[in-house]
């Protein structure tokens, strides 16, 4: 224990603080309250929750790593490139991240769905339908966890010293070498940063999955969807399911909290 | 164009918001030129311009037998293909890399293996004396030993141009003098060009051959040391440069020139050095002055005086060959004319030492 160094607050911050803490408890403690201990493992070995946390992981993380791989170039694009009207792209791109999932979700249909904008052609053409499919589930999530990753992944790139690149060029190197060995390992808290929020919004996705791609036990009914169903005719199994997602987001955050979360100013702007 | 040519030639024309630069600079094979100016004069800007970070406007920049830069004929070589070395201000080591790794990451990005481009950087650690360090993270090492390994990194890949920018403002005054005798020792080592940005003229004396004096974007004046230091050609120059430099042996606190006259320094250094006297640190007295806490009296004789600004700067020939400034108030009180008798008086304080 350090003694503490700061001075003492003032005590309606402090009653505010402590109230603020409360209301972010309390619904815990209230999930916890009803919780069914006694049957806990029948429910949490139940093959409907089995299979829809495992949905939710694959798909999840599926939606994680596309974020990486879009989201970081778009997010070099935003903080580097000299565009006109980059704010309003900055805007179209992270718009997802503020609208009403199940918009979202709508908007996909129209555009993705077996009739939509495109989704017709790549129905006709190759094939693919998105639509109740699980591949549906990660573009759903994907749709609106990216902007997390972007948002923060653009401010680590604005904050960033450029004259480290600039050394690195003088010393010979080509922009792709010098943006793997010292761009991205200069980012790299505000890329895991990004990453890990990108994942923990897409693993709590409801609104446009259900939407875009269903609720379909197997193929689409993600954990979240699992526990809006289970509430009216098994709400003990909701429960269950409902303690499972807090337990996995609660883990990651604290795991990650002062590695990364808490690393600096690029994550704050995001945690609004 | 004639492929004998050598040499760096920059006509440098761009607009940095609001300062406006023009600034032309020669440096022939072998040399070291210090750009000599304040913060804020472009100094940096001419150093990104040499190195490609900035393109300019107008203007050309050649190196050896290749235009690197030339708006007028669309011409642009990258930093990556220019092979110029720089050392920046604050060194911009690497933090995540080991120290090792900063210094093979030119050669690795150039294609070179991983243990040849490590060989090669143990040995340029080793010339400045940091092979033991080698493993560490930058953050271990001290400013100087930052300053070392930023200059072993960048002329790992055998620039033609070794550029360094402010090498010993990032440095504490204490060891700056120390680690301005090491520098100059290791930039004595790389035989290429070298263009060193520095405020202090006391840098561009122990370092260069030759000085740019560069004030608001533009060149004011460019000669050797000794022409610029005895003929400064604007108030400017003289208040940067316009210093008595002399030559001799330092021991015991005492300075003694070739032909045996002695100035009492302040200074615990010992070996071939100079000693710098700023032109306003001495007084000048037509009688000797008693009683006066000034260790060190010269006579001699006025062979010149130049008004520049408000001030003089009398030029006597004696023991030493001396400049001094005197208000033109003192000038009149004295009543100085060429080939009047007087003295000079110096403290011991006032005179700054370094190793020749």
């Amino acid at each position: 224990m350090t003694r503490p160094r700061t001075a003492p607050l003032p005590l309606p911050i402090v009653a505010l603080a402590v109230a603020a803490v409360c209301f972010f408890a309390l619904p815990l403690i209230g999930l916890l309250w009803r919780a069914p201990w006694s049957h806990a493992w029948t429910y949490l070995s139940d093959d409907a929750t089995a299979t829809a946390l495992r949905l939710s992981l694959v798909c999840s993380l599926w939606a994680m790593v596309l974020s990486v791989v879009f989201g970081v170039p778009l997010a070099w694009l935003l903080a580097r490139a000299q565009i006109p009207g980059r704010g309003v792209l900055r805007a179209l791109c992270t718009l997802s991240m503020v609208i009403p999932p199940v918009v979202g979700g709508v908007a996909l249909f129209f555009s993705l769905g077996r009739r939509g904008l495109v989704g017709q052609y790549l129905d006709r053409w190759f094939d693919i339908r998105l639509p109740y499919t699980t591949a549906g589930v990660v573009v759903a999530q994907t749709f609106v966890s990216m902007p997390f990753l972007v948002i923060t992944v653009e401010a680590a790139l604005r904050q960033m010293d450029t004259r480290f690149e600039d050394a690195a060029r003088t010393m010979g190197a080509a922009p792709g070498y010098t943006l793997r060995r010292v761009t991205l390992p200069t980012i790299r808290p505000a890329l895991i940063a990004g990453a890990v929020l990108a994942w923990a919004r897409a693993l709590g996705e409801f609104g446009a999955t259900i939407m875009f791609a269903g609720n379909f036990p197997g193929t689409t009914q993600t954990l979240p969807l699992s526990v809006y169903l289970s509430l009216e005719s098994r709400p003990e199994a909701a429960i269950i399911q409902a303690l499972i997602l807090v337990a996995i987001s609660f883990a990651v955050l604290i795991g990650l909290r002062d590695r990364w979360l808490g690393a600096g100013p690029a994550t704050a702007q995001v945690v609004r | 164009m004639n492929n004998a040519t050598t040499g760096l030639e920059a006509r440098i024309g761009l607009t940095v918001g609001s300062l406006s630069i023009d600034v032309g600079i020669d440096v022939a094979p072998g040399e070291l030129l210090a750009i000599l100016g304040p913060n804020g004069a472009g100094k940096t800007t001419v150093l990104r311009a040499i190195a490609g970070l900035s393109p300019i406007d107008h203007g050309q920049i050649r190196i050896d037998d290749s235009v690197v830069d030339d708006p007028a004929h669309g011409r642009f070589v990258g930093p990556e293909a220019r092979r110029v070395g720089m050392v920046f201000q604050d060194y911009l080591l690497f933090p995540k890399m080991s120290v090792l790794d900063n210094v093979a990451f030119g050669l690795r990005a150039t294609g070179i293996s991983r243990s040849v481009a490590n060989q090669r950087a143990a040995a340029l650690l080793d010339d400045v004396g940091l092979g033991d360090y080698a493993s560490g993270r930058p953050s271990a090492l001290s400013g100087g030993q930052a300053q070392r390994v930023a200059l072993a990194r960048a002329v790992a890949g055998r620039p033609r141009v070794l550029l360094l920018d402010e090498p010993l403002a990032a440095l504490d005054v204490r060891t700056r003098a120390e680690m301005r005798r090491e520098l100059r020792r290791h930039l004595d080592s790389f035989d290429g060009m070298r263009v060193l940005v520095t405020h202090d003229s006391i840098d561009a004396f122990a370092l260069a051959d030759r000085v740019a004096i560069i004030d608001q974007g533009a060149t004011v004046q460019v000669g050797t040391l000794a022409e610029v230091t005895s003929h400064p050609r604007s108030r400017y120059v003289a208040d940067l440069v316009g210093l008595n430099l002399i030559a001799g042996e330092v021991s015991d606190g005492h300075l003694c020139t070739a032909d045996g006259t002695v100035v009492v320094v302040a200074d615990a250094a010992s070996g071939p050095s100079y000693a710098v006297i700023r032109p306003h640190s001495i007084a000048l007295t037509s009688a000797v002055p008693i009683g006066s806490s000034a260790r060190n009296v010269w006579a001699g004789t006025v062979s010149e005086i130049d008004r520049l600004g408000g001030r003089a700067r009398v030029r006597l020939d004696g023991q030493l060959t001396l400049t001094a400034e005197i208000t033109l108030a003192a000038l009149d009180e004295l009543a100085l004319r060429p080939g009047d008798e007087v003295f000079a008086a110096a403290k011991a304080t006032d005179i700054e030492v370094y190793p020749a």
